[in-house]
């Protein structure tokens, strides 16, 4: 693509030449900064739209304000339902069974015939395994199970399947992306794929890439899933929200979360 | 010669409500223009814009906002200008005054790509949040305000 913004660096390097007088020229060269396993070919993160201090939250587990959440989380994965059961009872050993769940999400679903989401996975879960009742998405006992969930794939790439059964539904995602909408009348690549690393007014844009979800905002002051900040985006630009969990979100998250391939899962990252 | 004349409505919107009393908002508050070589050159109001005013509705993110995108120079109290439009220091050398109105009215009607929101359009938007309905970003006397700022900028 040729969105090659990427944020420069200065490297300063110095040529010397002759052998007797050392003809010394500083030259200024700029480089692409290195984003390291943050970046895959031209994605970045939003972790690389980030300032130092933000990025250093998100990288220290003791700083990082979304661990609260991944510790309730652990706590409720063995904390039994309604009926006796917890998530430890199917699947007692998360670091192996969770492993690259979350950054496999969302899926087509079979007994849905449509794209079911994580939360919409966990909620299934609670009600017809555990004998609880669904949560909502931005619940405190759905965000901790999120990114308890989420720290199992860690720095795992990012692979939905958009394919087959998938297909038609990443393919209606895909169009919301790209369809202007509300007062403003803005689609989200007009932000997101065209202006990534330009400034809209004191924020910097950033591609809206979901690696890191539910990531933990700043501006919330806790963790927040995708759906909410989709839903956010659209009333930025006055247009009507859909609501957490709509087929409308879900099929734009597969969409998302396929531009972000590669990208390894963040959770619970941190963001402004 | 073609010196093409159209005359828009700004907003005409499909009125009717099929069923029920559910009154459609009409757009007949909108002012009509008139659109020739890319300009449009009477003011929307048949008044003078107020440049004060318009550099108040400028800095105002509720209302123009043109900070959001645009480096203005002369607003230097006002921290943080966004980089995604160009900068409008010396707008007002490039552009005509009714060509600026048009840019603030409808942009996509030369530019039909362009991120920069129409400030004077009701109709032709996709899922309006409620309390935007038949609203303009700016009301045209405001338009007249912004256009009046941007030919101070030279």
């Amino acid at each position: 693509m040729e969105n090659e913004k990427s944020k420069l660096g200065w490297k300063l390097s110095s040529i010397a030449l002759g052998s007797v007088l050392m003809i010394g020229a500083m030259a200024v060269e700029v480089i692409a900064k290195d984003w390291g396993k943050h970046q895959v070919d031209n994605r970045r993160s939003g972790y690389t739209y980030m300032t130092d201090e933000t990025r250093a939250v998100q990288d220290d587990d003791f700083e990082n304000p979304g661990m609260l959440w991944v510790e309730n989380g652990e706590s409720l994965w063995s904390t039994a339902g309604a009926n006796g059961k917890s998530c430890a009872s199917c699947h007692a050993d998360p670091d192996k069974d969770m492993k690259g769940v979350s950054v496999s999400y969302p899926r087509y679903d079979k007994k849905l015939g449509k794209i079911i989401t994580l939360e919409q996975m966990v909620n299934r879960e609670l009600v017809e395994k555990m004998g609880d009742k669904a949560e909502k998405f931005d619940s405190k006992k759905m965000l901790s199970l999120m990114t308890f969930i989420g720290t199992k794939s860690r720095d795992m790439p990012v692979n939905v399947k958009i394919d087959g059964d998938a297909n038609p539904f990443f393919e209606k995602g895909k169009a919301f992306y790209y369809e202007r909408r509300g007062q403003l009348d803005m689609s989200c690549a007009n932000c997101h794929e065209d202006n990534p690393g330009n400034m809209i007014r004191a924020n910097t844009l950033s591609e809206g890439q979901i690696n890191g979800f539910p990531t933990y905002r700043l501006k919330w002051q806790k963790p927040g899933s995708v759906h909410r900040r989709f839903k956010g985006c659209n009333k930025q630009v006055r247009a009507k929200p859909y609501k957490a969990g709509s087929d409308e979100y879900s099929n734009l998250e597969l969409y998302v979360k396929w531009r972000g391939r590669g990208l390894p899962g963040e959770t619970p990252a941190v963001r402004n | 010669m073609q010196v093409r004349k159209t005359t828009l409505i700004a907003g005409v919107l499909a009125v009717t409500s099929m069923i029920g009393a559910q009154s459609a908002f009409s757009a007949s508050h909108m002012k009509k223009y008139t659109v020739e070589e890319h300009a449009i050159n009477a003011s929307l109001t048949g008044k003078a814009g107020d440049a004060a005013n318009g550099r108040k509705v400028s800095i105002n993110r509720k209302k123009g906002n043109c900070l959001a995108c645009h480096v203005i120079s002369d607003i230097k109290e006002q921290p943080f200008h966004g980089n995604i439009g160009p900068s409008l220091d010396g707008v007002a050398s490039r552009y005509k005054e009714g060509e600026l109105r048009l840019r603030m009215v409808d942009s996509k009607q030369f530019n039909e790509d362009t991120i920069m929101p129409a400030f004077y359009k009701v109709e032709g938007l996709h899922r309006l949040r409620k309390q935007f309905k038949g609203k303009p970003v700016l009301s045209a006397q405001e338009v007249e305000d912004v256009v009046a700022y941007l030919l101070t900028l030279k």
